[in-house]
């Protein structure tokens, strides 16, 4: 026992790939024999995954060292190369069409995010401008959320508000994706395009986009990028100051 | 050889990534801004590029294909990773902030779609 956890302890990534292939293969034949292929295979894993998150904390199952590997692999830098990677089948074409559309919906995603998030907040007692931006900002992304926060000087108790909403937000758009893609259009590179800019998260709207159609991926991912940057820079600046001038500070 | 098309991502990646920080740069913002939107333009203009003057054989494009396929998997070792917990522990507003600002992005997806449509018939709705 000790040696086969001296072995994992050395080659983590290996093992992470191990397990993503058993938990793809199992996924795949829930799918097909439990559910008789209604719900597809990819978002069965993908809800898996989620699932087996809850078993860890600030890293979900990479909290244990002996799924350091799939932190590793699940991280940023694979993440962000495997999503570039998929660009080689995007239609250049389509993108170029859809470009307006694409650059309307960033800011308006931003917007209604940020919108959403603060009315929320709103509603459950909290009236400072600077908390209210912050949570705001963490309804566009866990990340707008902190950098936000951090710049104005949120609490930490705030902070970590604004972190957990961009997690729902993120999980749900998940989750949801799949589910309501048939009602809003989502089956072109057009509206893929737009649901990136409106979606904002680049995990959920890739990970939902997977569980939807994978050939949309591309051209969600290519708008979602942009959108952490977007909120980034107006969260802090243009919204914090339209929110005091409303608050009368 | 497969390299070749790995080592044209890797290079697409890294000025990808360069170019957001830069464009962080020049805005004032400590971060990479739309590096990963960079690095997928170069990735498309440089395999148009290269495919055209037939510099990139199929081989070296299964490099490519290889690494476009993984991008599921590597989601589900993220989804594994995420910190679902304290999505739950933020408490009610949390959940409320998240989950209106979802509803209310994704329910204007039809709308927005319709902006550059109109001028092209042949794109099915």
């Amino acid at each position: 026992m000790e040696l086969l956890k001296n072995i994992i302890d050395k080659n983590g990534l290996i093992f992470a790939f191990l397990l993503v292939g058993l938990m793809m293969l199992i996924s795949q034949v829930l799918s097909r024999f439990l559910f008789r292929g209604k719900i597809p295979g990819v978002a069965l894993a993908i809800l898996g995954g989620l699932g087996l998150a809850f078993l860890g904390g600030e890293k979900g199952l990479g909290d244990y060292p002996l799924f350091a590997g799939l932190a590793f692999l699940g991280g940023s830098m694979f993440r962000d190369f495997a999503v570039v990677a998929t660009a080689m089948g995007a239609d250049m074409g389509q993108i170029k069409k859809a470009g307006k559309a694409g650059v309307i919906s960033l800011f308006a995603g931003v917007l209604v995010s940020f919108t959403a998030g603060v009315a929320a907040a709103l509603a459950l007692g909290y009236t400072d401008p600077v908390s209210l931006t912050t949570i705001g900002a963490g309804a566009c992304t866990y990340i707008v959320g902190p950098v936000t926060g951090s710049a104005l000087g949120a609490t930490s108790e705030v902070l970590a508000i604004s972190i957990a909403a961009g997690v729902v937000k993120t999980i749900l758009v998940t989750i949801i994706t799949p589910m309501i893609a048939p009602r809003i259009g989502l089956n072109n590179p057009h509206s893929a395009m737009v649901f990136g800019g409106m979606g904002g998260t680049t995990s959920g709207v890739v990970a939902g986009l997977a569980a939807t159609d994978p050939k949309l991926v591309p051209y969600g991912a290519l708008t979602a990028t942009f959108y952490t940057g977007l909120g980034c820079l107006l969260c802090p600046s243009v919204f914090f100051l339209i929110l005091r001038a409303l608050a009368g500070g | 050889m497969k390299i070749y098309g790995v080592a044209l991502l890797c290079a697409c990646f890294l000025a990808g990534k360069f170019l957001g920080q830069l464009l962080g740069k020049a805005i004032g913002l400590d971060g990479d801004i739309g590096g990963v939107g960079f690095a997928m333009l170069l990735l498309m203009l440089a395999g148009a590029y290269l495919h055209r003057k037939q510099w990139l054989s199929r081989e070296s494009e299964a490099g490519i294909w290889f690494w476009s396929s993984m991008y599921i998997p590597i989601i589900v070792a993220m989804a594994a990773t995420l910190n679902v917990r304290a999505a739950f522990e933020g408490g009610w507003v949390a959940l409320l902030a998240g989950g209106a600002a979802t509803f209310a992005g994704l329910l204007l997806v039809p709308l927005l779609a319709k902006i550059g449509k109109d001028t092209d018939p042949d794109t099915k709705p």
